[in-house]
């Protein structure tokens, strides 16, 4: 009897065994087709990124001259290639410094209420209708600071603070987001000592908890400016366009990156009478865009990679 | 919930409120107050726009036929405002459907591999190169589609109108220019592609250890751990990944002002141009030449998008925050 279930065992291992070594082709045949093809969606996903950056870097960097940076577009007409986009680059940052203003305080304090405030049905609802808020349209939010700016100062009006009112909208949910996501990082024993030590909890929070996450709330603010940045369309119905230099966000029109490139895009091919020459280049327009799409494109780049970086080398190291 | 752990939990109602009392006072009050009064603005804020979209609206919403006909370009005669926007709706939906139905599979694709197939030491860097293509401004998408992506897929539209005519979609005259529907959802498809992946590798990466490794002890491949354990854990996450990017798709402006060539129809035909338009490239294109009621004509358009796009992203989110209380049994 041993005999004969040691021969059966010793054939079901055999059996088990072969089975398990020489897994049924098909199956082997699906993994490594979906092997592929998994590897393959993020080769596919890259081809745009490299193409896109390629062709930025390529198209743009010709344009790209001392003129270019330092000179406006005032009394530039056709196809003259002299003029730039200092008048854009100056818009772009006052606007958008002006609603990082308006955004930070802002979406810090609803992080911190969050964080070390909220419970309940105020504080769910504050974080459904912050995440529901990343998804408006930036068209929407351009029209609500014009309908806003409509009922304050009139119809028609073009003026900086409308747009940053529009970017901070878009804004303010990102900031609350990634600030939120830093300040529960703190470790409770922190707080708790601070406590102990009998430091009020408006105290605790200010020296303490963000103290401590300051490099995480830096980064995640950099992040929220790269992605405001380069918004287009809101800008495009609130600050209007101009050829000169605006530093004003409270009178007048202003230029910024993004409708710049959008703008000379749309003048498409100048006309010239003799021929290209020195003083008229046909296609200058489509290359003053590409150099604009460089520029904004270097600095969403760089505050990019600043944030992964602050908070790299600047984060208290934790247990 | 670290925050909730500070303080004795089993105290007596009585106990806290005298705590409360001696300390919330003076600045921590203030603190406090001026805390929850920005919580309180995140919500005045999204009522706000609701709330100033409707009132600039309104002039439109209740003016007759023969004065929007009046004062509004390319406004038709004898349309009712729905009749009028109803094309808007129709392209905007089916720029977006497309581009969702491109972007989908690919960005589940790249979510697995980040979570499961790539090596663990680069998964993160490789999250972050997907990450990077959210950060491109989308009127540089606008400029790369039309330079770039439209010659390039120029030879591929021609092909499906040729082989594939029959098929509604692909039926009509194949555009020589590329500035079509076709091209603009392969453009959103691409913008859309960080979030939906985002979203979906945060899913896929909390699938239960426990569940892949006993699949991996019943001896299932690579492919058959993702097929039996992680992608019935993530399907929800993933359902909700995808309405989140059918939200970006919907309100995305630049790309498709710059590429697509304006119609006003109902049509299928996406390699024919001037077929579609969105709501947003529309108001785009109009806004800045607009005046009087064309302004709360094209305020009026605005408010119809930001309820379709309001209505996908709350569903996208009560799936996502319903996912949160259930994967904690896990």
């Amino acid at each position: 009897m041993t005999t004969t279930t040691a021969a059966a065992s010793a054939d079901a291992t055999e059996l088990t065994r072969a089975l398990l070594t020489a897994a049924d082709p098909r199956r082997r045949r699906v993994d490594r087709t979906m092997r592929i093809l998994i590897w393959g969606a993020f080769a596919v996903a890259m081809v745009p990124l490299v193409s896109l950056v390629w062709t930025v870097l390529s198209s743009g960097f010709g344009r790209i001259s001392l003129d270019f940076l330092t000179l406006s577009m005032r009394n530039i007409f056709g196809g003259d290639p002299s003029g730039g986009i200092y008048h854009a680059i100056a818009g772009t940052l006052v606007i958008t410094a002006l609603a990082t203003v308006i955004s930070v305080p802002i979406g810090l304090l609803t992080a911190i209420y969050l964080v070390e405030y909220g419970r309940g049905a105020l504080a769910r609802a504050v974080t459904f209708f912050v995440d529901v808020m990343t998804g408006i349209p930036s068209i929407v939010a351009g029209l609500f600071a014009v309908a806003l700016f409509t009922l304050i100062l009139g119809p028609g009006v073009r003026i900086g603070l409308i747009g940053a009112v529009a970017l901070s909208v878009l804004m303010i949910p990102v900031v609350v987001r990634s600030c939120e996501e830093m300040l529960k990082l703190v470790p409770n024993e922190l707080r708790e000592a601070s406590y102990a030590l009998g430091v009020p909890k408006w105290l605790t929070i200010v020296k303490v908890v963000l103290r401590t996450s300051v490099a995480g709330l830096t980064t995640g603010i950099l992040l929220a400016v790269a992605r405001v940045i380069g918004e287009t369309a809101p800008l495009l119905v609130t600050v209007g366009v101009t050829d000169s230099i605006n530093f004003d966000p409270f009178e007048g029109r202003m230029m910024t990156l993004p409708v710049f490139a959008y703008r000379q895009y749309s003048q498409g091919l100048a006309t010239c009478p003799g021929g290209e020459s020195a003083t008229c280049v046909p296609d200058i327009a489509i290359q003053n865009g590409w150099g604009a799409a460089l520029v904004l494109i270097v600095i969403v780049l760089v505050l990019n990679l600043a944030g992964r970086l602050v908070n790299r080398w600047f984060s208290p190291k934790l247990r | 919930m670290t925050t909730t752990a500070s303080g004795p939990p089993v105290q007596a109602p009585a106990r806290r409120r005298t705590r409360r009392r001696t300390t919330d006072r003076g600045f921590n009050r203030a603190f406090r107050w001026i805390a929850v009064g920005s919580g309180v603005l995140m919500l005045a804020v999204l009522a706000a726009v609701a709330l100033f979209l409707l009132v600039q609206a309104w002039p439109a919403l209740t003016a007759s036929e023969d004065d929007l006909a009046a004062s509004v370009p390319r406004y038709p005669a004898d349309t009712s405002l729905l009749a009028y926007v109803g094309p808007l709706v129709f392209g905007t939906l089916l720029a977006a459907a497309l581009a969702l139905a491109l972007a989908t599979p690919v960005a589940m694709g790249i979510a697995l591999f980040i979570s499961h197939y790539a090596p663990p030491k680069l998964a993160q860097v490789l999250g972050y190169l997907v990450d990077l293509l959210a950060a491109v401004p989308s009127v540089i998408y606008g400029l790369w589609g039309i330079f770039v992506l439209g010659p390039a897929v120029l030879p591929v539209w021609e092909w499906l109108g040729q082989v594939l005519g029959w098929f509604p979609l692909f039926a009509g005259t194949v555009s020589p220019t590329s500035r079509v529907l076709a091209t603009v959802s392969v453009v959103l498809a691409v913008m859309i592609l960080p979030i939906i992946t985002a979203v979906s590798r945060e899913v896929f990466l909390q699938t239960p250890k426990l569940h892949e490794e006993a699949a991996l002890a019943l001896g299932a491949t690579r492919w058959e751990v993702v097929r039996t354990a992680v992608l019935p854990f993530g399907r929800s996450g993933v359902i909700s990944a995808a309405m989140l990017g059918l939200g970006r798709a919907l309100g995305e402006t630049m790309a498709v002002l710059m590429i697509l060539s304006p119609g006003f129809l109902y049509s299928f035909k996406i390699l024919t141009s001037a077929q579609h338009q969105t709501i947003a490239a529309y108001i785009a294109a109009d806004f800045p030449e607009a005046s009087g009621l064309a302004v709360n004509t094209l305020v009026a358009t605005g408010l119809v998008l930001f309820v379709i796009t309001l209505a996908v992203n709350m569903g996208a989110r009560a799936i996502v925050a319903r996912r949160k209380e259930f994967s904690g049994a896990n």
